[in-house]
């Protein structure tokens, strides 16, 4: 792995339990900062439980025990004097279907402001506008920003969901397979996007989708499940190398399957 | 495959007809009832809209008899302000804590229990009302009598409260978890989510809670014919006795003369309160589709 990068996350550890099952298994990487690392492998193998350990999501569940350290500059988030608020407003996230509330589109921006109590208007719009911009939505949504964003196509309304995460200006991005639910033109604009994004944040991504892992992340992990249906962490290493020369068999196994 | 879906498609169509036909024959039999007072020419000249709406007394049974409806209005309306401003937060209260902040199995406690309310008979409600509310009412606001608009409209409440409960409760219940995540994710606390996205997202809902409560307020009988007093006062004081529209029908209807005026006005009375229920259920139930569609992001 390059050594140049400075490491944002550090899961060291990391064991995840649903009541007694174990989801995911003794799971250790490190996400360099300002990057695109990309979470792959097959359905039910923690891909999503592993990247909602990251901004604390599983523990919206009940029953749900985390063991290890999720360390974000250095800090573990899992220590019990993390204020919660601010970690998620630090690590935002972005679903698999795209979920605006059924709020107008500046609403929706606007919500990660206002629940921080700013009242601020001329702040608000501004961060509003730049938040759309960065999202490359402004110049379609500017003439109609209190319509309700559910008239916006799935496409807009996920690109929505991102400008919304962006306004609280995190440095973390989650994105649980953010274009699944979209048509392939939709899809390459968030991945254009993505690009764009990482310049000047880090993003961590679940897709199925293997060209889009290979298409626009730096960093790949790859997940698999042991014959107890645990997660666990196979391969890590760059993008190119998990595609190209892959150590584990059980990676090529899985990238060339899907590729034939 | 293909007729059977036919024959089920008739069937439930018939039964729906049935319903909404039965509605119907109601409204018309209570409008024909009613009819007298604008065709028949000795009753309208003492029962006709002008004395219903611009005189103030209800003496039906006086040798001048008085047919104003404005006491019993103000009677109906005083009872159910005071019914709606108990039971609705508390409803409202009830259904945001079971649905946001307690886990799921103390709520398949909680849900059912305030549910069980509404088996409770309106007559046994009337009976500890006036057994208890009526002496709390009394001893804090130390009202002159002990039946009046706040003892109803207290005992009023435990009837409204499982019904506003419910749907309040279900409409917060069907807002997609995927908004709460979404907030929470964005740095929301559980109390700004359940303020900001759930309640707004289920407001329709909420709302519809709300008029259907009322149009139980207004339509019960029982509780307030045993705890308001039934005196038929116009007086801005919600400690007076009053009289509201269905225990005004529900008391006089066993006695009145068949065909006479007072009859007539009664059915009248009851047209009066069937059509505002009705509206009053219509719009609830058009909010309660406006909100669901509005969360499965339709338009
Ligand atoms: N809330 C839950 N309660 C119990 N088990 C769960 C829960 N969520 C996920 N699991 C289980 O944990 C394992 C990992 O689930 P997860 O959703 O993280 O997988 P995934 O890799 O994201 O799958 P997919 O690609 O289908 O989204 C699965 O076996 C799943 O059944
Ligand atoms: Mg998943």
């Amino acid at each position: 792995m390059n050594n140049k990068l400075k490491i944002k996350i550090s899961v060291r550890n990391l064991n995840i339990y649903y009541g007694k099952f174990l989801a995911i298994k003794n799971i250790t990487l490190d996400i360099p900062e300002r990057s695109i690392t990309a979470v792959i492998g097959p359905s039910g193998c923690g891909k999503s439980t592993f990247l909602r350990a990251l901004n604390r999501m599983n523990e919206l569940l009940p029953d749900v025990k985390t063991e290890g350290e999720v360390s974000i500059d250095g800090r573990n988030i899992y220590s019990p004097d993390v204020d919660l608020v601010k970690l998620r407003r630090n690590v935002g996230m972005v679903f698999q279907r795209p979920n605006p509330f059924p709020k107008s589109i500046f609403e929706n921006v606007a919500f990660g402001l206002r629940i921080q109590g700013i009242r601020d208007r001329e702040r608000i719009e501004e961060t509003v506008e730049l938040s759309l911009r960065r999202a490359a939505l402004w110049d379609e949504v500017k003439d109609k920003l209190y319509k309700s964003a559910l008239e916006l196509s799935g496409g807009q309304q996920q690109r929505l969901c991102i400008a919304r995460a962006l306004a609280v200006q995190p440095q973390v991005i989650l994105m649980d397979e953010p274009a699944s639910a979209l048509d392939p033109i939709a899809t390459l604009r968030i991945e254009d996007l993505m690009r764009e994004l990482k310049e000047e944040y880090t993003i961590v991504i679940v897709t199925h989708n293997m060209q889009q892992a290979a298409r626009v992340s730096d960093f790949t992990a790859f997940f698999l499940t042991d014959e107890d249906r645990a997660g666990m962490l196979i391969e890590y290493g760059n993008t190119s190398d998990i595609f190209t020369m892959p150590k584990d068999p059980r990676t090529e196994g899985y990238i060339t399957g899907r590729y034939g | 495959m293909e007729v059977r879906e036919k024959l089920a498609y008739i069937i439930i169509s018939l039964l729906a007809s049935v319903a909404i036909i039965s509605v119907i024959l109601i409204f018309i039999f209570i409008a024909r009832e009613s009819l007298p007072i604008f065709f028949n020419p000795e009753i309208k000249k003492e029962a006709n809209l002008r004395v219903f709406f611009f005189t103030r007394d209800w003496q039906p049974i006086s040798l001048i008899p008085k047919y104003s409806f404005i006491p019993l209005i103000v009677g109906t309306v005083k009872v159910t302000i005071v019914a709606i401003v108990i039971a609705f937060p508390l409803s409202l209260g009830a259904a945001l804590f079971t649905s946001e902040f307690i886990p799921g199995k103390f709520r398949e406690i909680i849900k059912p229990v305030i549910e069980l309310f509404s088996a409770i008979p309106s007559v046994v409600l009337g009976f500890f009302a006036l057994m208890n509310i009526a002496t709390w009412v009394q001893v804090l606001f130390h009202a002159s009598s002990r039946l009046n608009a706040v003892t109803a409209g207290f005992a009023l409440a435990f009837a409204v409260i499982p019904i506003t409960y419910t749907i309040c409760e279900d409409a917060l219940n069907t807002v997609p978890r995927e908004l709460r995540e979404a907030s929470i994710a964005l740095g929301a606390t559980k109390w700004q989510t359940a303020v900001k996205v759930v309640l707004p997202a289920a407001s329709g809902g909420v709302f519809a809670g709300i008029m259907l409560g009322l149009a139980r307020a207004m339509g019960e009988t029982m509780i307030v014919l045993m705890v308001s007093g039934n005196a038929a006062q116009i007086t801005l004081s919600f400690l007076d006795s009053v009289r509201t529209i269905p225990a005004t029908i529900a008391a006089e209807m066993g006695e009145v003369a068949f065909g006479s005026a007072h009859y007539a006005t009664l059915f009248f009375l009851g047209l009066l309160l069937f059509s505002i229920t009705f509206v009053i259920n219509y719009i609830a139930s058009t909010l309660l589709e406006r909100t669901q569609k509005r969360l499965r992001g339709e338009r």
